[in-house]
């Protein structure tokens, strides 16, 4: 019986296996952040611990820096947790791109973008959209505090082997249809945890046909079907995306890891715990209505009727009043007040350059408010090469520093309560983007549209929008 | 960490599904550098309006819910947010065994990590138990080494749990010091280079 590429990578990093004991795996990879970190170094000092491999291990600050000056961090406890990440990195021999460094952003954009996130790897952080990484053929996921100090330590973590999910989308996408509106639409059709306790295989034409930004974008919200970790077997779009970054091996050696990367490939013959197969023709572009990410539809659609019976009454009743939101109405009546572009799932230069395009000399509607968050520092110097902080400046969005600012509000960018935000983030939930706020997850493009349109409108119907897949 | 062997302790019941760590335990409260007292924050927004008075309709601020230890909720408990806040804030509230129909790996994973047992039940056992959790008599027994629950009043069940995370509840271990004992065979791994990378 062939493996699959999820078992391939998993067994190349078995560090000890015994029985009745999960299996000791080795963690190639460990990227850290300011928020889910200081008590874990904070528990090495108390033991005298090391960090085992600080070469293996790279740090940002990214959740609570300040998008529009950041250097001047109001909130007294927020700037102590950005300095206490400093002075860990300082005292364990930590890299950190900190607010001067021309690398920094979101982790799960710098690491792709300097190469150090690879084919084959294992690599963990404290937060649970690591799962990202996945897109380059590696297994990545979210761990806990205790799990970072866990590897801090080590450089492994005790882990059973999780099931494998094959989830296979074919076809061709229609127009105007991105990356955020397939995985979108997987979870709204399967639920927020149809993937507990897998990993997750993306097979088929439509993840095959994707450039990695948009792999990404599908890998990112893995964790939102409640796959801890989901990934893209490596391809010649995956060595392309990745030859020359600064971390990547380079000339010959770069070509021996090819071919490495290139075995990891699933067998054809490779069993999997379960497999879906889907039509990716079918998928229209999607607008998340309630408050988990699974509650979704296509912007053609309505938000459900309690008689149609698809969402429990109870959870639909608390997410439908929460969202201020009628059962039935017609996606396409939803007013929108605020609009974010940004965030680890679509910041990327290719997420701006879709929302540039749609937005093509027209300007933000009156009573909307509009903001793009580039994913790091890099992003933000390419899409100003690109003049396209020109383009969404004159139609009226607001163009910021690089970090996570209004996907979770920890820094001051927040949507005021009972407003409606659409996002290209990825989690919808209660509270997310500031007390009481109403949070639409859409792709880049729809986002755009709706800050034209001050309400969410079908793309497709837009004559824009032949130029936007 | 604190062994868990026999545990006992009254219960309540917070009858919704996919409850996510960002409601567990609220972004503005993630910026401490400490793991504790969290307890006052937990579930925050629910617990609290938006003028910080308690919300006497949801189910954790009524009064038959008050002295409880065990927290039963719906299926798919802890999604969203690796945060180990959430669990942080839980033990502190003074809640250590969370009972659910099924729980999002990471939260399971660092409840383990806290010394705080996820029990996973069916639908039905979670349902009959939140049913009858608000008698003031009505008391839950776990025991952790038989991997039993029972009410004393004719309920009883077993659940699943992995023999080693089993061992280190009971045990009360700290896992670190457990791992260091396979230096050898780390350094091992690591000089085999068996994983192509070149961070
Ligand atoms: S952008 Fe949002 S989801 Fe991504 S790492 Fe930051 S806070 Fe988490």
């Amino acid at each position: 019986m062939g493996k699959s590429i999820i078992e391939k990578i998993w067994d190349r990093h078995i560090v000890n296996e015994e029985e009745n004991k999960p299996d000791l795996l080795y963690i190639d990879l460990q990227y850290i952040h300011e928020v889910t970190s200081p008590q874990a170094f904070e528990g090495l000092r108390l033991k005298g611990r090391k960090v085992r491999r600080p070469d293996r291990t790279f740090a940002t600050m990214d959740h609570n820096v300040p998008t529009v000056n950041r250097y001047f961090i109001e909130d007294d406890i927020a700037r102590k947790q950005l300095e206490a990440l400093d002075q860990n990195c300082k005292e364990f021999g930590i890299r950190l791109a900190d607010l001067d460094s021309p690398e920094q952003g979101i982790v799960h954009v710098i690491g792709p973008e300097l190469g150090l996130t690879q084919p084959g790897m294992t690599i963990v952080c404290g937060d649970s959209h690591t799962s990202t990484h996945g897109a380059f053929g590696s297994i990545a996921f979210g761990i806990g505090t205790s799990e970072v100090e866990h590897v801090l330590a080590t450089q492994t973590l005790w882990q059973t082997k999780p099931k494998t999910l094959k989830l296979e989308v074919n076809g061709k996408l229609g127009q105007g249809v991105m990356a955020k509106d397939v995985i979108l639409y997987v979870i709204s059709k399967f639920g927020v945890d149809f993937g507990t306790g897998h990993i997750i295989e993306y097979c088929g034409e439509v993840f095959r046909d994707m450039s990695m930004e948009e792999r990404m974008t599908v890998c990112n919200m893995s964790i939102e079907g409640g796959a801890r970790a989901g990934l893209v077997a490596p391809d010649e779009t995956t060595f392309s995306y990745i030859k020359g970054r600064k971390y990547v091996p380079k000339g010959v050696e770069f070509e021996q890891y090819v071919q490495e990367w290139k075995s990891l490939a699933s067998d054809e013959d490779a069993v999997y715990d379960q497999e879906i197969i889907l039509d990716g023709s079918l998928i229209s572009p999607m607008v998340s209505w309630g408050t988990n990410p699974g509650m979704a539809s296509g912007v053609d659609g309505n938000v459900p009727t309690f008689a149609e019976d698809i969402i429990d009454s109870k959870e639909l009743n608390r997410a439908l009043e929460y969202m201020g939101l009628e059962e039935g109405m017609p996606i396409t009546n939803i007013p929108v007040q605020h609009v974010f572009i940004g965030s680890c799932t679509n910041s990327r230069i290719e997420d701006l350059r879709q929302a540039a395009e749609m937005i093509d000399g027209q300007t933000v509607q009156k009573g909307v408010r509009a903001m793009v968050v580039p994913g790091s520092q890099s992003v933000k110097r390419q899409a100003e090469d690109e003049g396209l902080d020109e383009i969404f400046k004159s139609a009226g969005f607001e163009w910021r520093e690089s970090g996570c600012s209004m996907c979770l509000s920890m820094n001051p960018d927040a949507v005021p309560s009972g407003e409606h935000c659409a996002s290209t983030s990825n989690r919808n939930f209660e509270g997310r983007q500031g007390a009481g706020a109403r949070t639409h997850l859409v792709s880049p493009a729809m986002a755009a549209a709706a800050a034209i349109y001050g309400k969410f409108v079908d793309i497709r119907n837009l004559k824009k929008t032949e130029q936007v897949h | 960490m604190e062994p868990i062997t026999i545990y006992k302790g009254r219960a309540a019941a917070l009858d919704r599904k996919n409850v996510d760590t960002d409601q567990i335990i609220p972004k503005q409260f993630l910026k401490r550098i400490e793991r504790s007292g969290f307890g006052e924050f937990l579930f925050y927004n629910w617990r609290f309006d938006e003028d910080g008075k308690e919300r006497p309709d949801f189910e954790l601020n009524q009064p038959h819910n008050q002295n409880t230890s065990i927290l039963i909720a719906g299926e798919n408990f802890g999604c969203g947010s690796s945060r180990e806040h959430a669990p942080w804030s839980l033990k502190d509230y003074g809640f250590d065994i969370v009972i659910a129909p099924s729980f999002a790996d990471i939260f399971k994973s660092n409840c383990m990590k806290n010394g705080m047992v996820p029990i996973a039940l069916t639908q039905d056992e979670v349902k009959y138990l939140m049913e009858r959790v608000s008698a003031p008599d009505y008391e839950l027994t776990i025991d952790l080494p038989n991997q039993t629950l029972i009410d004393g009043q004719g309920f009883e069940v077993s659940f699943e749990i992995h023999p080693y995370w089993k061992e280190m509840l009971v045990k009360g271990w700290d896992e670190i010091s457990i791992t260091l004992q396979y230096d050898e065979e780390i350094s091992a791994y690591e000089q085999q280079k068996k994983v192509v990378s070149s961070t």
